[in-house]
């Protein structure tokens, strides 16, 4: 079932963010990771040792393993960062910082 | 970590140890340490040769089997920055007399600074460079060493009573969950050290004293040694109950910067203090500017086990037969663990302990300290 329908919600209408450039359609109200998620993106960073895939765990902004880059800005936890109309989001990697 | 030392040196003495602790292993300060290995903040005198003591065997630890990068060790070296002519002076005293004592200290001039740090901030007066100071990750190498001693490991045990012959020798402790016998007791509890002294019958003043750690996001190798300012030393030595801050900043492997160091005497209070918190990344930003553009992940907290002197207490209570301390370390204790546990070793095997343990004696407290 549609969670929107689910929860009674009407949020206002639709903008559009990227990922990677791609354009991606969000909605207001809705975090950076809930954004992803809706369109399919279940995984936007890569860790520091491994290269192993991340994205949401704790979802509650404790655990700092959804870290995104959001306007140039690395280490954002996605979680908790609310989209907004414009916004360019960027999958990480490692620190997110230039070596 | 000082217990988990102490149970490494007493199984490879020959001896059957078993280690009780009244939550997991680095549940109490070690998992709240940034674990410095430092002779750098030390006068010379007792403490000082403990450390050079300890440094050594670290070490030896890490040249082990796997044992080094298990642990996070790094021999990452020290670096004191001054921020005036005159502190710089004063580091520079002090730091000849480290030399006089087996510390090795070299100079850093102004212009030079920036090769050992190229992220420092300008127009400070100079520096000293420490290149024995090393760190290790505190809870990987308590665990790491509890696990290499092979003693037998009780968690979630609460230590209640220690047990006692008529006469008075240690038997043993009674736990919440049964009792233990052994001729010998470490008391190894850290901050908690008090209580289990207080059992036994043999009063030892622990106090804690709190301090903060701030977590940045992780970051590229941008900060390479240990970094602290000159006026740390002196927080260090007081005896203030108030609160203190000097900044001490150090990358780690896995990627965050932790910045410390403040003290006070506020009890076990673990609520979170942003004044301090603020103090902490103030005094960062000025040594290490770049900072203001990172983002802080967390702080944690934590309660260095305090005693008046400033020194631990390391040896034979005499006025428990078989009880022995091993606490008191405040926030040097991980640094300190390895020649602490060797010394506690030696005294239990009946051999000559590496260094004179007079300073260090439980029992040197006046009863009214107590």
């Amino acid at each position: 079932m549609n969670p929107l329908r689910r929860a009674g919600a009407r949020p206002g209408p639709a903008f559009t963010v990227t990922l990677d450039g791609r354009e991606i359609e969000a909605l207001p109200g809705r975090t950076v990771a809930a954004t992803l998620w809706a369109a399919g993106v279940t995984s936007w960073r890569s860790t520091r040792g491994a290269g192993r895939p991340r994205g949401v765990f704790c979802g509650i902004g404790v655990c700092f393993d959804c870290l995104v880059t959001v306007n140039g800005r690395p280490n954002q936890r996605a979680c908790l960062v609310p989209v907004r109309p414009g916004d360019e989001i960027r999958t990480q990697e490692g620190t997110g910082h230039d070596d | 970590m000082v217990g988990a030392a102490c149970a490494l040196y007493a199984a490879r003495a020959g001896l059957d140890v078993t280690v009780v602790d009244r939550g997991a292993v680095t549940g109490g300060t070690t998992g709240a340490g940034e674990g410095n290995l430092l002779v750098s903040d030390k006068e010379p005198g007792p403490e000082l040769d403990l450390a050079l003591l300890s440094g050594r065997l670290w070490s030896e630890l890490a040249a082990e089997d796997g044992l080094g990068p298990a642990i996070e060790y790094e021999a990452k070296g020290g670096v004191v920055v001054a921020a005036t002519p005159r502190e710089l002076a004063a580091l520079e005293a002090f730091a000849d007399g480290q030399r006089a004592a087996g510390v090795t200290a070299d100079p850093v001039a102004a212009d030079r600074l920036h090769d050992l740090e190229p992220y420092l901030a300008p127009d400070l007066a100079g520096a000293v460079h420490y290149p024995q100071d090393s760190q290790v990750m505190p809870a990987l190498a308590a665990a790491h060493l509890l696990r290499a001693s092979g003693a037998r490991l009780l968690t979630g045990r609460t230590v209640t009573a220690v047990l006692r012959a008529p006469a008075g020798p240690v038997r043993g402790v009674r736990t919440d969950r049964g009792d233990i016998h052994a001729p010998a007791v470490v008391n190894a509890a850290g901050t908690w050290g008090a209580d289990v002294a207080g059992l036994a019958g043999a009063p030892l003043p622990v106090l804690p004293r709190r301090g903060f750690v701030l977590v940045t996001e992780p970051l590229p190798r941008r900060v390479r040694h240990k970094v602290y300012a000159a006026d740390y030393v002196a927080d260090v030595a007081s005896d203030s109950a108030a609160l203190q801050t000097s900044p001490v900043v150090e990358g780690t492997a896995a990627g965050p910067v932790l910045i410390g160091a403040s003290r006070e005497r506020v009890g076990f209070e673990r609520s979170f203090s942003l004044p301090v918190v603020r103090a902490l990344a103030e005094g960062a930003t000025r040594l290490f500017p770049f900072l203001s553009e990172v983002r802080a992940l967390r702080t944690y907290l934590g309660f260095r086990p305090y005693l008046p002197d400033h020194l631990p207490a390391i040896g034979p209570d005499l006025r428990v037969p078989g009880l022995l301390h091993a606490c008191g370390h405040e926030g040097a204790g991980i640094g300190l663990a390895t020649g602490t546990g060797q010394l506690i070793a030696q005294v239990l095997t009946g051999t000559t302990p590496g260094l004179d343990l007079t300073p260090f004696r439980p029992d040197r407290f006046p009863e009214e300290a107590v």
